[in-house]
């Protein structure tokens, strides 16, 4: 079909000339705009041109991109030097670093080309799953900004790669379930090889019989040591807390299988059945594995989020300089210069010398929308961000002993307590483990005292009682489910991040929103003003494109087109000037600044009267909407919120949301929901603030929304991507409503096949043949089963 | 049956090497980035890079 494009190649630049989306990043374009949504990807378009590495745009698939490699307007504020570490090469230095927006093949391939270009750059090799980028090169550690900078005018977002990040990705017990299957596997083929003759050769000799079970046994017996580890770890735990679990079933199975068949090739019987067991190994594991890749890109994509809020703080030098240094390394006593539209990262008072008050927007603290004034020497508290000019911060507490570390020690506590969940599965294996045993036993004395025949004889029956009885589909009933409707959530933009929360999302019943961050976007955003002149939008937003103060930044997303004018420049905690033209305060526009104003910045050029531009914390979109469709699931929904009582009721009465409670401090919210719990309620608790996240930790389920804090991340069971909206949530929960029926059904089928497998086994009419057509029958149909659990939801929405 | 003695080692030593070498791409983590492997095949052009430095 694409001969005629082979013969004449065109080039990208010669993409139709209808094109609607932007020639970079593949944004829609804004009427007016020819090829690029912005300069950013018009200077990136032309750095991969220049590269020579227009391929790039060939290759990537479409649907991959859609505005995410947008070129922030700002170069990363990270220093990375130190960061660089020595190779044992001399003069080589090697940087992991975490990229954000490697969503193709075509990504992969761009930045390891682009940075191999460099002379200097002696291997760069990025990961696609774990976003992980290795870049080595021969020169001074300083390059890596250089580097870091590259990939930033590409339009990737870069980060240190993270010990969060690492803890996702290192993931020991995830290749030993592989080395554990790829055990099995073997061994289940190959002990399968000799079974299968002992099965069809009826005229085999007695001598020949017992060498193939002799053989099936070498096989068998090291592959049911090694390959069986990782249930029997588990069952062990579970054993010294006095619990049943379903590994014990499964451990119990296989080993009893195991016994039974060395019985039985010391005896010369029939049959051994080393291969159902081993088989029975490999199918369990495979569903372990997978299971654990399902939640292992979950977990990955909940790491890049946090490594990317993850920064450096500017450290003043006794020279009065600044150096950008890793947290962690602050002391307490140190000085840090907090820039406008910085995130307070650490406990700290206002520095005396400076007369100044800082405004800080204390959302995430406090849950307040509107931002608060403190003045020098005010303890101020982590998490605030910095709405105001820059400002001298002398740290109180070093990271490791400040608010947000005592925080997140109080939220590992919570989540120990959460751990007691007893997931379905194994309220299955609680009641299945006595049962079986007891009909094995039961068996096991029918055939030896009722029916004398010798222990070896009657062993075999009730083994095979223990094995048909089939943890087997049981066991692989809920992880199954699981995969299907965690990739299922995964691709509509919801992270599932711990292993019960869909079972708990499903049972839960009452909804406790924030309002802050969660019903509401949780950031500035421009109000329309139909008298305004949008030229003059333009202009102020023009001008805004210099600075990172928040409203400025807001300005500029709500006019993204216009281009960034030369020459501005920066008054701090006033505003900017350019020529006759300032943005900024009311003082400085020179207009009487009405009392209650809130958020507002104004533009005035020259003599000509000053254009207000307010902003509010809007309402997200779908919350309305979300809100229903959480009535609508037979949720009741409650706001909860730190901010003020006007705020609070306009949200509540905007969306819908029943019960409202105004000025929730953080140990209220955790008191609300544990009287909840008290009350036998399960409380769904969404959150995006530090001040959410102990009441995060104590729900019976937990989601935070995009943007959130890192320490609301690490809280929640769940956390929806930017994508999603708000609306992903009631999706998410149909979704794992439907999972937890398809789970039961699971566990309804491998009983009823019991019911019938198990007399027929007890009665001694089961062969190791019999056993493996149960066993892969039902595995089968319950898997069949679970593939439902990922279809789209369609009835949530009407 | 006596073909056995000689089939039945040799079948199983076989399926050992095929195993040695799983647990061998394992150590070398080959499973690490499945996505990334799975585009990369297709990326048919050498790795630029100026003459001066030293080869890969």
């Amino acid at each position: 079909m694409s001969s005629l494009g082979r013969i004449a190649p065109a080039p990208a630049e010669a993409v139709s000339p209808a094109t609607v989306a932007c020639a970079h990043c593949g944004a829609p374009l804004a009427p007016g705009q020819a090829r690029f949504c912005c300069v950013g990807c018009e200077a990136a378009h032309a750095l991969v041109s220049g590269l020579g590495l227009d391929a790039f745009y060939r290759r990537r698939e479409a649907a991959a991109s859609g505005g995410t490699l947008r070129p922030a307007a700002e170069p990363p504020a990270t220093d990375f030097a130190p960061l660089a570490r020595a190779e044992r090469e001399d003069g080589v230095h090697g940087l992991e670093l975490m990229v954000s927006g490697l969503t193709c093949g075509a990504c992969v391939w761009l930045v390891e080309q682009a940075l191999a270009a460099e002379p200097d750059v002696l291997r760069a090799r990025a990961s696609l799953s774990s976003r992980r980028l290795a870049v080595a090169w021969r020169g001074p550690n300083a390059r890596a900004n250089d580097f870091a900078a590259l990939l930033a005018r590409l339009g990737f977002r870069v980060a240190p790669w993270s010990p969060a990040c690492l803890r996702a990705t290192e993931d020991e017990e995830g290749r030993a379930l592989i080395r554990a299957l790829g055990i099995a596997a073997f061994g289940a083929m190959n002990v399968m090889l000799v079974s299968v003759a002992v099965w069809v050769g009826w005229d085999m000799g007695e001598a020949t019989r017992a060498a193939m079970h002799w053989l099936a046994a070498l096989i068998g017996l090291p592959v049911i040591a090694v390959a069986g580890l990782p249930f029997y770890r588990s069952a062990l735990d579970a054993l010294r807390a006095r619990r049943a679990n379903m590994d014990l079933a499964i451990s119990i199975g296989v080993l009893a299988t195991a016994a039974m068949s060395l019985s039985e090739a010391v005896r010369n019987g029939p049959y051994t059945w080393f291969d159902g067991a081993t088989a029975l190994l490999a199918l369990l594991l495979a569903g372990r594995v997978l299971d654990r890749a399902a939640r292992r890109k979950a977990r990955q994509a909940a790491a890049e989020l946090l490594a990317l809020q993850e920064g450096s703080v500017a450290l003043l030098q006794p020279d009065g300089t600044t150096r950008a240094v890793p947290v962690e390394r602050v002391r307490p006593g140190d000085r840090l210069l907090v820039a406008a539209g910085e995130r307070l990262r650490l406990d700290g008072v206002i520095e005396g010398t400076d007369a100044a008050e800082a405004l800080l927007d204390t959302s995430a603290t406090s849950g307040e929308s509107l931002p608060r004034r403190f003045a020098a020497g005010d303890p101020l508290p982590a998490g605030g961000v910095n709405m105001g000019a820059p400002f001298r911060l002398r740290v109180t507490a070093a990271a490791t002993d400040g608010s947000l570390a005592a925080l997140a020690r109080l939220l590992e506590r919570a989540e120990q307590a959460k751990s007691r969940f007893v997931s379905v599965a194994d309220k299955a294996a609680r009641l299945y483990v006595p049962v079986a045993l007891t009909v094995a036993l039961g068996t096991f004395l029918g055939w030896w005292a009722g029916l004398d025949a010798s222990w070896q004889e009657a062993l075999v029956p009730a083994v095979a009682a223990l094995i048909i009885t089939c943890p087997c589909a049981l066991a692989i009933a809920v992880p199954a489910v699981q995969v299907v409707a965690v990739g299922a959530l995964f691709r509509r933009g919801v992270l599932v991040a711990a292993p019960t929360a869909l079972e708990r999302l499903a049972t839960a019943d009452h909804a406790v929103l924030d309002k802050t961050g969660t019903l509401t976007e949780g950031r500035p955003v421009l109000l329309p003003d139909p008298a305004r002149d949008p030229a003059s939008l333009r202009a102020a937003a023009a001008l805004a494109r210099a600075s990172r103060h928040p409203l400025a930044r807001a300005l500029v997303r709500a006019c993204p087109e216009a281009a960034a004018a030369e020459g501005v420049q920066e008054i701090p905690g006033a505003g900017l000037r350019r020529g006759a033209e300032r943005l900024g305060s009311a003082a400085f526009c020179g207009v009487a600044a009405a009392p209650d104003e809130g958020m507002t910045l104004y533009y005035r050029a020259g003599s000509a009267p000053a254009v207000a531009f307010r902003f509010a914390d809007r309402l997200r979109e779908d919350a309305g909407e979300a809100v229903a469709a959480l009535h609508r699931l037979g949720l009741s929904t409650e706001l909860l919120s730190g901010d003020g009582t006007e705020a609070v009721e306009h949200a509540a009465r905007m969306t819908g949301t029943g019960p409202w409670t105004a000025h929730a401090s953080p140990e209220a919210k955790a008191a609300r929901i544990a009287a909840l719990r008290a009350q036998g309620r399960r409380p769904l608790m969404v959150g995006d603030g530090i001040n959410d996240a102990t009441a995060l930790a104590l729900a019976h389920v937990s989601v935070s929304p995009a943007g959130a804090t890192d320490l609301a991340q690490t809280a929640s069971d769940l956390v929806l991507r930017g994508e999603a909206g708000l609306a992903a949530l009631p999706a998410a929960i149909v979704v794992a409503r439907r999972a937890q029926r398809i789970a039961r059904q699971n566990i309804a089928f491998s009983l009823i096949y019991n019911v019938v497998a198990v007399p027929a086994a007890v009665a001694g009419l089961a062969t190791p043949l019999v056993a493996a057509a149960v066993m892969s029958s039902s595995s089968l149909i319950v898997i069949l089963n679970a593939l439902r659990a990922g279809r789209e939801p369609h009835a949530w929405t009407r | 049956m006596d073909a056995l003695i000689l089939l039945v080692p040799l079948a199983l030593f076989l399926g050992l090497l095929g195993l040695l070498f799983f647990l061998w791409t394992l150590r070398a983590r080959q499973y690490d980035d499945l996505d990334g492997a799975a585009s990369r095949i297709l990326f048919d052009d050498e790795t630029r890079r100026d003459p001066r430095s030293s080869a890969r």
